[in-house]
């Protein structure tokens, strides 16, 4: 997928001023909040789940290759293949052989953020193999030749006047006089669209929220069934990963299962986990022949041992997003990328260069809402900041922002000279007020007064105020 | 070298540690071994009326219908009324559950019992559940010709029945039992958790049942089991 | 104003934040009042200029770093150091130790500066132990939660319990108080737009909560809602919660003039 995050001002803006987006993003606020709050609140023990799925997945960082082994060892032993990917190439050609193998022609596709990162749809169908998404968001968003603005909610910036449109567009084999005016004749129509595409699919690929080394599964964790169908249906089931996904024990996805849904959507729990372990055995009516596992590194050895590792604790529940303010105003898709919101800010400049995507870890307010609200307590502003100071020592940001800087830096790391500086400028700026107390317009100020008033300096500032309160008080005693 | 070294290899680096370190090893092999528990929320360690409650209760919180039935031998005439009060055809879909099997489905003159894993055309299928799990009101099939996978998710109406005494606290109560049935580190094909009928908020966040999974989950408790 | 707890030494260096210093020196005076009420004795290091954030927060390490050894320095010898800000608070006591992490000469002495830092209200109701500061204020409020106080120093109920013991005062909550303003430092600057869609969103919820004035702890943020609400002609009054607290809310507003 091209990355457009270096443009991220404009993406921006044109969020901002998109009318349809603005009216959906307005579903992310009412959506997510209140129904996370009122799940978290429901469990006492969630904070200390936090601290314990924190130490789980940190002990497995620790021990990844060691667990990965494991892992591998197990999904043999059940019957499965283990394909090692280092980058996103080695997995799309790992994943297009095994569909060649297969014969595929059609394969349904289970919702995925690594198989979005790796670009796996463009590929397969420029290869002859036409990839369907199954997942009700991602299948609208195919039809429309877009990518998810949200990792669980890939069509959240659609309203549902656009979903008609897009059925009645692709649907044209169904009658026109069918009423699509409501959410429920859309779901029941990609619904009965998308059975026939289960039975077609040679081929079912599926992501995974876990791997773990214990038992050698995988599980999908979902609530519209699809990744099931896509699994069960389909000869082969491939599964695509990125390599952080190992968990050791399935103890330990207890403890993480309990933060995942709660963090997402509200749910204590969502309506379908999934564990598959190797193909269908002997005996088995269902289920697919074949079991693959691609284990994608893409980059994140790399965030291993430096300070964006605690990164590699995510579990893609999208609560950073769903409270991020910045989100809220301008969407998924003025990210430029796969990963939006703050979680988005920290992994992407990780994946593809802080160089292409600098704007990401800079546009946040650093308001907390985020780290506040991680199931997994990723300090996420914090390595916000740790891209900033590497974009800062390899002199990647804006040069005026730069002088800025360095300017203000002067003053403020020599006290006497910013009194003196202050005591002058401030009076005189005071001055300028008026009657009115605020500026409308303040030369190298245009960010600010574009949008509101500068309240103008009350009078003298509170140094020179103070000194003189101090002298006084001396003249008094004296 | 081969991905697999080149990504274990970037891994040992990152970590700092070399392959033959035994003591890592050992903290590794000891958690595949003995996996230590976690937090378990209090929600759900109660004796089993109160945690058969709990159950019921949860489940229907998420939109899940419930029914708690005195003896194996009533699930078939219920079944047969929860048909009727949906308008159904007298039809049922599940694979050879030896529990399901022995239930007097004959005595229904005219409901069809269809065997073997589901087709598109099933409109119900009955499954039965190795376990139910109070804490989220969920249950746990696994796959098998004894209730085959396809049978959890291709029919409009799927209904699960649990025995009582089957339903736990906690999920590390029932990966417990699993591990127990199979062995250690040992899984069947498939396990499926289920926690209410399938759903989607994919369009302008309004919760909908029936993505693509089930509709309608209906849940009958064997009380006698 | 009573204080419950007394204890012998309360030297106190009022850090007084780069914005009250410029803007607002009314809640300079407002907190060393508040302070002195309590029993504190105020100084104010003629050394200080800015906590550092503008530099940390843009990467730049070696600038912020610097600036903290400035105000560690002129800090060190008072037994408390208190700031009307959550965020100046909130760089000086999480944040600074985190820059000399390694550093064998200064992360001990960051380390005991960030140990006697407090945020203004905090330090009176948490510290001190105050909980009535004798002020009246005849109309109706809504306090906006600024981040940095909120979620790094956990401050939400103090200033509404002090708030509570103001004689008039009535406090009429607005909805999603802990969202953040958009103001975010050099955010505000260097992502205009997005900034303003932010603060758009906060002035609508200030406007539907209907009080006559808004109170907050921090001057970034109060700037930043006081211009929105200036720039769109909502007749809300906008003051730092210190003016209030020590009854010196007489003056204009933040971005009024005397006319």
């Amino acid at each position: 997928m091209q990355i457009t995050s270096p443009a991220f001002k404009e993406n921006a803006r044109r969020a901002l001023s998109d009318a349809q987006l603005q009216k959906a993003l307005g579903h992310v606020r009412s959506g997510f909040i209140d129904k996370r709050q009122y799940a978290v609140e429901a469990l006492p023990e969630f904070d200390a789940l936090r601290d314990s799925a924190r130490a789980i997945k940190d002990h497995t960082l620790a021990h990844l290759d060691l667990y990965l082994e494991a892992y591998e060892e197990k999904v043999k032993k059940a019957g499965g293949y283990v394909h090692w990917a280092e980058t996103a190439a080695d997995a799309r050609n790992v994943i297009l052989e095994i569909c060649r193998a297969a014969g595929a022609r059609t394969v349904t596709k289970g919702k995925s953020m690594i198989t979005e990162e790796i670009g796996l749809n463009e590929f397969l169908e420029k290869e002859g193999v036409r990839p369907v998404e199954t997942d009700l968001g991602e299948y609208i968003i195919q039809l429309r030749g877009e990518h998810p603005s949200h990792i669980i909610a890939p069509a959240v910036h659609l309203t549902r006047d656009q979903v008609e449109a897009d059925f009645r567009r692709a649907h044209d084999h169904l009658p026109v006089a069918r009423d699509l005016s409501e959410p429920e004749s859309l779901l029941g129509e990609a619904r009965r669209v998308l059975r026939y595409q289960y039975f077609q699919a040679d081929v079912g690929i599926t992501g995974a929220n876990f791997l773990v080394a214990e038992t050698g599964s995988s599980i999908i964790v979902t609530n519209e069934g699809n990744g099931d169908l896509t699994q069960i249906l389909p000869r082969v089931h491939v599964v695509v990963a990125s390599i952080e996904k190992i968990v050791p024990t399935l103890e330990d996805v207890s403890q993480i299962l309990r933060l995942l849904a709660r963090s997402a959507t509200g749910q204590d729990m969502s309506v379908y986990t999934t564990l598959s372990t190797g193909p269908r055995r002997p005996g088995d009516p269902d289920g697919p022949d074949e079991y693959h596992v691609v284990l994608v590194d893409n980059g994140r050895s790399s965030m291993l041992g430096t300070e964006f590792q605690d990164m590699l604790r995510c579990i893609r529940c999208g609560a950073c997003m769903n409270h991020c303010p910045v989100y809220h105003a301008v969407g998924g898709h003025a990210y430029g990328w796969v990963y939006p919101g703050p979680m988005g800010a920290v992994l992407t400049p990780s994946l593809v260069g802080v160089d292409k995507a600098g704007h990401l870890p800079n546009a946040s307010t650093f308001c907390g809402r985020c780290e506040a609200v991680c199931p997994m307590r990723i300090p996420l502003p914090k390595m916000m900041r740790h891209w900033r100071e590497r974009e800062f020592s390899r002199g990647l940001n804006p040069a005026t922002q730069r002088y800025g800087l360095r300017a203000w830096a002067m003053f403020a790391r020599r006290p006497k000279l910013y009194r003196l500086a202050s005591s002058f400028g401030i009076p005189l700026l005071s001055f300028f007020k008026g009657r009115k107390g605020s500026f409308r317009y303040l030369p190298l100020a245009g960010g600010w007064t574009r949008h509101r008033e500068m309240p103008a300096p009350e009078g003298r500032t509170f140094m020179q105020q103070w000194r003189d309160r101090d002298a006084q008080k001396q003249e008094a005693r004296a | 070298m081969s991905g697999r070294e080149a990504i274990l290899n970037k891994v040992r680096a990152a970590i700092g540690t070399a392959p033959e370190d035994a003591a890592r090893a050992k903290i590794v092999k000891k958690r595949l071994a003995n996996p230590p528990v976690g937090v378990i929320p209090a929600r759900g360690q109660l004796p089993e009326e109160e945690r058969v409650a709990l159950f019921c209760l949860m489940a229907a919180k998420v939109s899940a219908t419930v029914e708690r039935v005195r003896k194996p031998g009533d699930v078939p005439k219920t079944v047969a009324a929860y048909l009727r009060s949906r308008n159904l055809p007298a039809s049922v879909r599940m694979g050879a559950d030896e529990r399901l099997e022995t239930m007097p489905w004959k005595a229904l003159k005219s409901l069809e019992v269809k065997h073997g894993p589901a087709t598109a055309d099933d409109e119900v299928g009955v499954s039965h559940a190795i376990a139910g799990v109070a804490e989220t009101g969920t249950v746990v099939l696994h796959s098998g010709g004894a209730n085959p996978t396809t049978v959890n998710f291709l029919p409009e109406h799927h209904i699960v029945v649990v025995d009582a005494k089957e339903i736990a606290g906690d999920l590390e109560s029932v990966f417990a039992r699993l591990r127990q049935t199979f062995g250690k580190g040992k899984m069947p094909r498939t396990v499926n958790l289920i926690t209410g009928p399938s759903r989607s908020g994919d369009i302008e966040q309004k919760l909908l049942l029936g993505a693509h999974g089930p509709r309608a989950l209906h849940l009958i408790v064997v009380d006698g089991g | 104003m009573k204080s419950e707890r007394v204890e012998e030494s309360r030297r106190v260096g009022l850090f007084v934040t780069c914005l009250v210093d410029l803007f607002r020196p009314t809640v300079g005076f407002a907190s060393v009042k508040l302070l002195e009420n309590a029993g504190c004795q105020v100084d104010v290091p003629m050394a200080q200029t800015c906590c550092g954030q503008p530099a940390y927060n843009s990467g730049d390490r070696a600038d912020a770093i610097a600036i903290a050894r400035n105000t560690i320095e002129a800090f060190e010898d008072y037994d408390y150091v208190v700031t009307p800000s959550g965020s100046c608070a909130g760089m000086l006591k999480k944040h600074y130790p985190s820059l000399f992490k390694g550093d064998p000469r200064w992360e001990a002495r960051a380390e005991a500066f960030a140990a006697k830092v407090h945020e203004l209200v905090s330090f009176l109701v948490d510290v001190l132990g105050v909980r009535s500061v004798g002020a009246a204020h005849a109309g109706t409020v809504t306090y906006h939660d600024s981040c940095s106080g909120l979620r790094e120093l956990g401050i939400r109920e103090q200033p509404r319990n002090l708030l509570a013991s103001v004689s008039g005062l009535e406090l009429k909550e607005m909805r999603d108080s802990d969202v953040c303003c958009g103001f975010g430092g050099t955010f505000c600057v260097k992502y205009p737009e997005i900034s303003n869609r932010i603060v758009e969103e906060k002035t609508a919820n200030i406007r539907a909560a209907g009080a006559e004035t808004l109170l907050a702890g921090d001057l970034g943020c109060l700037m930043n809602m006081a211009g929105k609400l200036e720039r769109q002609g909502i007749d809300v009054k906008v003051r730092h919660v210190a003016e209030v607290l020590a009854g010196m809310d007489d003056g204009p507003a933040i971005g009024r003039g005397k006319g």
